[in-house]
């Protein structure tokens, strides 16, 4: 009944809006991957556990303390992004010198420990998590009925996404930092701290992971699992806007939300699929990704 | 260890030895999930149930030694016929347990109707396991797809929502559960206005959603399970679906699952379960003990099932007197089962055992006074009514 020419262009409009939802998440995840790849050269595989703890210190926030939702915003990604300077400097330091592999089983094998805690302590069913009192509650936008939530994730993603753009390829700080990763002892040799700028980097992006999950706690159920199945999709994204562009990441996560929201509507069993075929494709015609740089 | 221990410890074994004379040693290997989607509503919890069973039959006292083993099979078929195998063949497991997720279901009772031992199902689904692929070695307990889709289905159709929509998992347990549910509501005068197959796992449900509001079906038969199902049912609130007038039809839910989604979302869902924690006295006291080791939760219908399955195999041992297979299959459908959880009922020929089911319906945060308070009871779906009749099964089993 939702043949490819049937579409009525209301229902367009409202599964355009939902996979630009959809490609909120993709992109403020795949910002994270970017900054920590482009800046560190590590393939942080533990993204997905790190924005499930996002989601999980929220819901802890609010259990255990009361403390609520706006709050989290804010504390979740400070703790979280903490955890990962603790990991970067324990551990993450000591694999610069070594092949990407290293650091990606690393963090693989990271994140498989710290899913594997969470579901030991709180099981893998879920916990709920409302919707604040604010945001709950809906508009209608005559295509569609748009969850105030929702519409709030694109805003707050497209904001956080402008930002950390801006601060990377447009402030002094940022210039700092990506001279520290084009030459970090000439760097080091005009007074500035690289391995601090370094961990403080991994730290952010850890931190973009988390109010990713804090943004989501609402949205999706609270379980250990949740960022594994999130995370296979965001390296796709990653590896078609180019391993380490900020641009290619937020760009390519808002652009492949709406191609997944297409074939949803279209061909719904192909919408698992339809990121990695056009993964293959990018990859044979232009191998470094849309936006990345061959070198 | 001096002299004066090892006489002692000698006249102990040799006192021992004595009353082992009459004794029967039976290995339980309960084989679920232990640490995936499943892994609340089976996993350590139906090795308490297992435990539990033993402890309630006074097997000890009765000369029966019973030793109980568990595995995670991770819902794949392949790690669950690897163990299944191993279990028979090396370890001298009698009987295996749970087992949800139909196809390891299915690659189990293969294995164990080739080593001719016995296969007791609480935690799959597929009404095949009693039906063409049913096996003289299985005994399917607590629910399957048919008696879901008869209960939830007719429920809903008889409120007069007789138009529907499926949003379903794409793979061979969601199907099954959407093919069930559809024959349901179109033998009672229903129309299904359409469906659409979602990959699995999925986590963003909300594009679905619209498009079966955009059918115009009352009802939104949900023919998926665990986190599908619970994401699903968060983001109908979200986008305001039951609000605006459309009723969710849940096909498979778990306590559990209504547990993750809090009632706040939960709220007004129908649903069948074969078992609820406060049916009665003794549900509620068995529940109790249940929960006070299993970290405060209560039991699922699959826990229930695997203490109510174990009880009626220890009883065949019992009175059969030993372990042999076909002795104990034949005593354990020869004897009407009786238990706290499940009350009296039957085993069938073609291995489905048969009680009465429950039609749900989730309570609202106000009627609820805590944690686990869940469910007002809608109906009582009789025992002969609540399963498949056994002529339509298809089962070789059994004798035209």
């Amino acid at each position: 009944m939702f043949e490819l020419l049937g579409i009525p262009p209301q229902a367009l409009f409202g599964q355009l809006l939902l996979g630009l939802i959809n490609g909120s998440f993709y992109a403020l995840l795949s910002l994270g991957l970017a900054v920590i790849f482009g800046l560190l050269n590590i393939i942080n595989f533990s993204h997905g556990a790190q924005y499930m703890m996002g989601a999980f210190v929220a819901w802890m926030l609010l259990t255990y303390t009361g403390i609520n939702y706006w709050w989290a915003l804010l504390i979740v990604p400070i703790v979280v992004g903490a955890t990962g300077i603790v990991i970067e400097r324990v551990m993450i330091s000591r694999l610069y010198h070594l092949d990407h592999l290293y650091g990606l089983l690393l963090t693989f094998g990271l994140a498989l420990i710290i899913q594997g805690l969470f579901r030991n302590q709180y099981g893998v069913s879920g916990l709920p998590y409302s919707i604040p009192a604010e945001l709950s509650g809906g508009t209608n936008l005559g295509f569609m009925f748009l969850p105030n939530y929702r519409g709030w994730v694109i805003i707050a993603s497209v904001v956080v996404c402008f930002a950390t753009w801006f601060a990377i390829e447009k402030t002094r700080l940022g210039a700092y930092l990506r001279a520290a990763t084009e030459n970090p002892t000439l760097v080091g040799a005009f007074g500035i701290n690289v391995p601090r700028m370094i961990t403080l980097t991994y730290g952010f992006g850890v931190a973009l992971a988390a109010l990713a999950g804090v943004l989501a706690a609402p949205i999706y159920s609270v379980n250990p699992n949740m960022g594994a199945d999130l995370i296979i999709v965001v390296f796709a994204v990653v590896v078609i806007g180019g391993m380490g562009s900020i641009l290619g990441a937020i760009l390519t996560g808002f652009g492949l939300g709406i191609v997944e929201g297409l074939t949803r509507v279209v061909y719904p069993e192909g919408s698992a699929v339809v990121i990695f075929v056009i993964m293959a494709i990018v990859l044979l015609v232009k191998p470094a990704g849309l936006f990345g740089r061959t070198q | 260890m001096n002299f004066k221990t090892i006489i002692l410890a000698s006249a102990t074994s040799l006192l021992l030895a004595g009353t082992a004379m009459a004794q029967t040693a039976v290995k339980i290997g309960v084989l679920n999930d232990r640490s995936g989607i499943y892994a609340d509503l089976s996993g350590e919890g139906s090795v308490i149930a297992a435990r539990m069973a033993v402890e309630d039959f006074d097997a000890a006292g009765k000369g029966i030694t019973v030793e109980i083993v568990s595995a995670d099979h991770q819902n794949k078929p392949d790690v669950a016929s690897t163990i299944a195998r191993q279990w028979y063949d090396q370890d001298g497991v009698d009987l295996i347990v749970d087992v949800p997720t139909s196809s390891a279901a299915f690659a189990v009772a293969d294995i164990t109707r080739e080593k001719n031992k016995i296969f007791m199902n609480s935690g799959a689904g597929s009404a095949d396991l009693t039906g063409a692929k049913c096996s003289p070695n299985t005994v399917h307990w607590t629910y399957d797809t048919w008696a879901l889709a008869h209960g939830t289905g007719s429920a809903m159709v008889a409120e007069g929502n007789t138009k529907w929509f499926f949003i379903t998992a794409d793979y061979a347990f969601g199907q099954a559960l959407e093919k069930d549910t559809t024959a349901v509501v179109e033998a009672a005068g229903g129309e299904v206005l359409g469906a659409v197959r979602h990959p699995f796992p999925g986590t963003d449900f909300s594009s679905y959603l619209l498009q079966a509001q955009s059918s115009g079906a009352q009802v939104i038969g949900l023919a998926n399970a665990g986190g599908d199902t619970v994401n699903t049912i968060k983001q109908a609130s979200e986008f305001g679906i039951t609000q605006a007038g459309q009723a969710l039809a849940g096909l498979l839910i778990f306590i559990t699952d209504i547990h993750a989604l809090g009632l706040e979302t939960a709220q007004g869902l129908v649903l069948t379960e074969a078992f609820y924690w406060d049916l009665n006295d003794e549900t509620r006291a068995w529940s109790e003990r249940f929960a006070a080791e299993n970290g405060g939760a209560k039991p699922t219908m699959v826990h229930a099932g695997v203490y109510a399955s174990v009880l009626h195999y220890l009883k065949a041992v019992e009175s059969t007197g030993g372990k042999e297979t076909e002795a104990l299959m034949a005593a354990m459908k020869a004897t009407p089962t009786s238990d706290p959880l499940f009350g009296e009922g039957m085993i069938r020929e073609d291995g489905r055992k048969v009680h009465d089911m429950y039609l749900f319906q989730v309570k609202s945060p106000a009627e609820s006074t805590g944690p686990w308070d869940y469910y007002n009871l809608l109906a009582t779906i009789p025992a002969a009514e609540a399963f498949r009749p056994l002529a339509d099964g298809g089962c070789a089993l059994v004798a035209n």
